[in-house]
């Protein structure tokens, strides 16, 4: 019976997989036409496909991105009317003002160079994973670029040799490994200076260049932390650690609000260095809501920080006074506060004030956006476990110890992405402000429309305008949940 | 601050008021209490002298002034001679009119979107997400006029209608034209009239007797629909046998309603071509079509995703373990994963139901006649009382958000997982 | 730290803000420039171009005022306001005057605290409509469908015209004048009514204007006038006077052409020379230089000029003068003398 065997004894060779499952073909049955109710959603999906396209395609490629008036469009298309495609004409000739609204032309490199140093500013903070000399690499290729688009002999002088160094940086980043460099670190060689300190500096240099003026200015407000720390330093020792603490915010508070202009003035008759200063009304179009959403995020997350606290407080006072503030916020439209700034705000503060409308704008957005900040930090606070609580009480931490060296640094890490979606919520929130008359892209758009030559154009600048919205907000979006896999795969 | 040292027992003195952890949350809450005091006191005495400057005296005496405007949408009667008061209600039914609506329609687009969107058709699934994306990260108010641009564009006027260009759709009962759609109305031969509730007052109200009359008969079949339905579980649990009571029970609901009906002698009414424009019917203004539209639209995308991740977030041993006892696909689906999935769900939709409420304020860019374009439009630009309109406004939107937040926190309460 | 991102921003606003319940025209020259409300685009009287300078006759009569407080035609801020926040920004002193055809009326005057300081503008409310609907008469539009701008004096003379009359009509509201524009084009509304200035502007800029027609009815008064804050009078004044300076150089036939060699040195007619400065001390009343109404002029024309230029007939807006012709060519325009 041995040599009987209704087992197979030896495998069989693996055979390839029948043409239908397999390639393109098998990937479409998979896919699209498994069943019946799949294949009748597919074969409608492909209907809907087609009939969006065979009507957008034809009208975005038209030819007439020359054309000077919607008139001339016409013309191209004759009898048509030009209803049946676009007059691209129009973005041709507005572009760069939905870019820059009325920010003068001889200074538009400042908002360039002001965003580009943002990335350099986030960088540290947001992809922690690049080395220090790649951050300092990215400064200076950032800068050197803004010297050499300057122009002038100088400009190009200093552009080169920002980008040499650059170069240089990156070239011994480049050709010392990970742990040839650990090595030389720990053997006492020096290292660049933490690039954070740029990012600390920048909330100085971005309004310097955006506004101009005089460069003491922001210098005058950057001292003023060093007044504090200072006051903080001397005074600690001598009445005590809480009381040192207020007696220094009170004293950058004096620094600002009664010496700055001062030092300021001063210092500019000394030694005048400036920008043309550029009145904010002249910001327009997408620099305009950038500079609205990003000041209102910088801003409010501090704000944030101290209601999400206030609001997790056991102070009954506090919480509640917390507690009305952000929900008073969030329970109204940002409309109604738009309102407010730009008929009401002046009224509440004492008579003679009168800031412009769009730094009015700026406060009320950055009011709305800090209620939204606080629930995102709440958020990161609750998300903690609560070992972290207890391990901070074990260590004998007290209260802001806590806050400042266990419990914030992780609560703010976990609430990034929740930032980074309120930072897109506000940035497309800005549109709104052309319902009070300023002009951001969509207000823009009214007033492009009111030129004779464009009377009468919609879709290009809606679509134009749209589409600028997609790409900083997918792209945001995107970044946002490549942040929550990274924070995901840390936790895990 | 958590160090329990023994209690001082000495005097008090004023150092205390900081150092003592005693004290000082109660030092701290009350200087707090007083910087706010204070604050609030500044600014309400700028205001003061502001206005005094201005030489305006607050007050809301104006809402009771003519309003001298028309609106297009009223839900109750209005006309240019009632006050400002009665226009702002008509703008606040208009708001709630579009925000339910908007909801409703946000939450199916929502739920179909999501569940596409983890549909295995690699097509579908795209779409969805193409959707999903393309709504989520343009600006609302951008969507709210593009979709406006677009129903005024490309649909046909009344004049083509009359030239014979366009027809009207569902057998001539609907006019869908690029000023709204013109929909029947149900009206009443031998109507009973209607009540006139607050006499002539800015919030006069009529009820409509034939509306309460098909309520009340409604009512009163649905009770004795569930009195069968008792008696039938009575008799079930008696003999074991339950008698056959769905036709009973369909018909103590459907028949009285149709008998009143046909008493009232109900019918529909059509539009009709009549002039420049369709008469009779109901209208929906292209306004409100737009803004629900792109409200419910742009809203679906976030409802979407929420969908998605609450239905990603229901464990597959869930699943897995509800086949394991025997019960098919759709009872896994309503009775396991979606109990579970709406736990998930509920809070972020509340605050997209809120987010969409909000965003209506945005009717504007449209003329859609919401509280913000009549209370803080035209009656803010007409009275020139800004401080007022808009204090008003920012109550109204702050009630409706608390109401709606409240209504869900409590729904959200009753379906959370009750923990012992 | 961020914080003072704000703080920075808030201090150098700070220098650019003033105090604005008295003297206008200390703050206007410690400022070096003229703060203007116009609308945030209006065909023909206040759009920005390409390279983002305003144009428009709006837009020219704060020029106008800019030169002959400053000396410099370009020294003026033009801030874009919509019907809503108009009048506050000039209440709370964000701008210096408002040009942006707003309507004289009581409330206005004596409510919301304005003055007026004339009229550079006669208006009326019109309808427009299509030719192919046989309407000759604003009374046959019962029944339509009326696109109005909002926060107009529009919509309140719309709602008592037609109540008046007892004929009903829907109204669509509408924010700006281009989306009135594109309804009214696509056939969403019947009838498109706001001031017939701006109807005539719209209508230019149609594919074929020819196919729509400006209704006989005029159903309203539009006086369009610049307006100031109540109570600077001394800065009213020079606003009412910049706007006569250019009203009397048209009919004193003083035109950007001709007003250097006018003003070079005293001519025949007296009143010339005090317009211009080479006769008695007009400007020193006023508080500014003997040159002003010369630099007023020269900043764009006289009225004629400006209104030629923006609207006038030779534009594709081609507005007739009509009741905005000088008084001696039987229209309204009338400036007190010079004297």
């Amino acid at each position: 019976m041995s040599d009987m065997s209704y087992v197979r004894s030896e495998m069989l060779p693996e055979r390839a997989p029948p043409a239908s499952q397999i390639g393109f073909v098998g990937w479409i049955r998979a896919n699209l036409f498994n069943g019946v109710g799949n294949s009748i959603l597919t074969i409608l999906s492909l209907i809907f496909l087609w009939y969006i396209l065979s009507a957008l395609l034809p009208w975005i490629f038209a030819p007439t991105w020359n054309s000077g008036s919607l008139n001339e469009c016409r013309e191209i298309f004759g009898a048509d009317g030009g209803h049946g495609a676009a007059c691209w004409g129009v973005i041709r000739e507005r572009w760069v003002q939905l870019l820059f609204g009325f920010y003068p032309e001889a200074e538009r490199w400042r908002p360039i160079v002001g965003f580009g140093l943002l990335f350099v500013a986030l960088i540290p903070v947001l992809f922690n994973m690049i080395s220090r000399r790649m951050n300092w690499v990215l400064l200076l290729v950032v800068l050197g670029l803004a010297g050499l688009y300057l122009g002038g002999a100088l400009g190009i002088i200093a552009g080169l040799v920002l980008l040499g160094a650059a170069g240089f940086v990156g070239f011994k980043a480049f050709t010392t490994s990970k742990e040839d460099r650990a090595a030389e670190i720990a053997s006492g060689a020096k290292r660049l200076p933490n690039p954070f300190i740029f990012s600390a500096i920048y909330p100085f240099i971005a309004p310097w260049l955006l506004w101009g003026g005089s460069i003491w200015l922001p210098v005058g407000a950057a001292l003023g932390f060093v007044v504090g720390y200072f006051a903080y330093r001397f005074l600690a020792p001598i009445v005590g650690s809480l009381a040192g603490l207020i007696i220094a915010v009170l004293a950058a508070l004096v620094w600002w609000l009664f010496l700055t202009g001062g030092f300021a003035s001063i210092m500019q008759s000394i030694i005048p260095i400036g920008l043309e200063a550029v009145e904010s009304r002249n910001f327009g179009g997408f620099m305009l809501s950038i500079t609205i959403g990003v000041v209102a995020i910088a801003c409010s997350l501090p704000i944030g920080v101290v209601l999400a606290l206030g609001r997790q407080s056991d102070l009954l006072i506090v919480k509640a006074l917390c507690v009305g503030f952000i929900e008073f916020i969030r329970g109204v439209p940002l409309i109604t506060l738009l309102f407010v700034a730009s008929t009401l705000l002046n009224i509440f503060l004492p008579p003679g004030t009168n800031f412009d409308i769009i730094l009015r704008v700026l406060i009320m957005v950055t009011l709305f956006a800090a209620a939204y900040m606080a629930e995102v930090v709440r958020g990161g606070l609750a998300a903690l476990p609560k070992g972290q609580y207890e391990a901070a009480d074990a260590l004998g931490l007290d209260y802001w110890k806590a806050q400042r060296l266990i419990i914030m640094p992780q609560a703010l890490k976990i609430s990034i992405p929740g930032i980074v979606s309120t930072f897109i919520g506000v940035f497309k929130d800005t549109v709104l402000v052309s319902i009070i008359g300023l002009l951001d892209p969509l207000g823009l758009s009214n007033a492009i429309r009111a030129d004779q030559d464009w009377n009468g154009v919609v879709w290009e600048l809606y679509g134009f305008i749209a589409f600028m919205f997609f790409v900083f907000c997918f792209s945001m979006s995107r970044y946002s949940m490549y942040l929550e896999r990274r924070l995901r795969t840390d936790h895990s | 601050m958590t160090t329990t040292t023994d209690p001082h027992q000495g005097q008090f003195r004023l150092s205390m008021l900081l150092y003592d952890s005693r004290y000082r949350s109660m030092t701290i809450q009350i200087v707090a209490l007083i910087g706010f005091l204070m604050l609030i006191g500044w600014l309400l005495s700028n205001t003061a002298q502001n206005l005094a400057d201005l030489g305006k005296e607050p007050g809301f005496s104006f809402m009771l002034e003519p309003s001298g405007y028309d609106i297009n949408q009223r839900l109750l009667d209005y006309n240019s001679q009632d006050s400002h008061l009665r226009a702002s209600l008509m703008g606040l039914l208009n708001t709630l009119l579009v925000a339910a609506m908007g909801c409703i329609a946000a939450t199916v687009i929502g739920v179909i979107i999501g569940v596409l969107r983890l549909s295995p058709n690699w097509i579908v699934a795209r779409l969805s997400a193409v959707y999903v994306e393309g709504f989520r990260n343009v600006p609302v108010l951008l969507w709210i006029v593009f979709i406006m641009a677009v129903l005024i564009e490309t649909l046909p006027q009344p004049s083509a209608f009359r030239k014979g260009e366009a027809s009207m759709s569902l057998w001539d009962t609907v006019a869908i034209t690029n000023r709204g759609v013109y929909i029947p109305e149900p009206l009443f031969s031998r109507s009973l009239g209607d009540i006139h509730v607050l006499g002539s007052s800015a919030l006069r109200f009529d009820v409509s007797l034939d509306l309460l009359a098909l309520l009340a008969v409604l009512i009163a079949g649905i009770l004795t629909s569930v009195l069968i339905k008792r008696r039938a579980d009575v008799i079930q649990e008696a003999t074991g046998e339950r008698p056959r009571t769905w036709h009973l029970r369909l018909g103590a609901i459907v028949v009285p309603f149709i008998l009143v009906l046909a008493v009232l002698g109900f019918y529909l009414g059509y539009p009709e071509l009549k002039g420049f424009n369709f008469k009779g019917g109901t209208h929906l203004r292209n306004s409100l079509i737009a803004l629900w539209l792109a409200l419910s639209l742009y809203t679906g995308a976030f409802i979407a995703e929420i969908v998605r991740s609450g239905i990603l977030a229901v464990s597959k041993g869930q699943t897995e373990a509800a086949s394991a006892l025997g019960m098919r696909p759709n009872r896994t689906m309503s009775l396991v994963v979606l109990p579970q999935a709406l736990r998930v769900i509920i809070p972020p939709l509340i605050s997209n139901y809120l987010n969409l409420t909000k965003n209506s304020s945005l009717a504007i860019a449209v003329g859609y006649m919401d509280i913000t374009g009549t209370l803080g439009g035209i009656t803010m630009n007409q009275t020139g009382r800004e401080l007022e309109t808009v204090l008003l406004l920012m109550l109204v939107y702050l009630t409706i958000s608390l109401t709606i937040s409240a209504v869900m926190n409590w729904y959200n309460e009753s379906v959370k997982l009750k923990e012992r | 730290m961020k914080r003072t991102v704000f703080l920075g921003a808030l201090t150098v606003a700070g220098l650019a803000a003033g105090a604005s319940a008295a003297a206008t025209l200390d703050d206007v020259k410690a400022r070096g420039k003229l703060n203007c409300g116009v609308t945030t685009g209006l065909v023909g009287f206040a759009a920005p171009d390409a390279n983002g300078k305003w144009e428009g006759f709006d837009v020219d009569f704060c020029r106008a005022v800019a030169a002959a407080v400053l000396g410099d035609a370009n020294a003026v801020e033009f801030v874009p306001t919509t019907g809503k926040t108009r009048f506050t920004a000039l209440a709370s002193g964000e701008v210096d005057m408002l040009a942006r055809n707003t309507t004289w009326t009581l409330s206005r005057d004596v409510d919301l605290k304005f003055d007026f300081i004339g009229v550079n503008y006669y208006d009326g409310q019109g309808f427009l409509v299509s030719k192919e609907m046989g309407v000759s008469s604003a009374k046959d539009l019962d029944g339509a469908t009326v696109c109005i701008q909002t926060g107009t004096t529009t919509e309140l003379n719309l709602a008592d015209f037609f109540r008046a009359n007892n004929i009903s009509y829907e109204p669509v509201p509408i924010e700006t004048n281009a989306e009135g524009q594109q309804q009214y084009l696509a056939g969403a509304c019947d009838a498109y009514t706001t001031d017939a200035s701006g109807l005539a502007a719209t209508r230019a800029t149609f594919e074929n204007p020819s196919d729509h027609v400006v209704l006989p009815e005029i159903i309203s008064k539009e006086p369009l006038g610049p307006l100031v804050r109540h109570g600077d009078n001394e800065w009213g004044d020079i606003v009412r006077w910049t706007l006569n300076a250019l009203i009397s150089a048209e009919e004193m036939g003083i035109t950007s052409a001709n007003i250097g060699e006018l003003s070079a040195a005293a001519g025949d007619n007296p009143e010339i020379n005090r317009i211009l400065g080479t006769e008695g001390n007009l400007g020193e009343m006023l508080g500014l230089d003997a040159d002003w109404a010369k630099r007023a002029i020269m900043a764009g024309g006289n009225y004629g000029e400006v209104f030629a230029k923006n609207i006038g007939e030779s534009t594709p807006i081609a507005l007739a003068r009509g009741l905005n012709a000088q008084w001696t060519d039987g229209g309204l325009i009338y400036s007190p003398p010079f004297r």
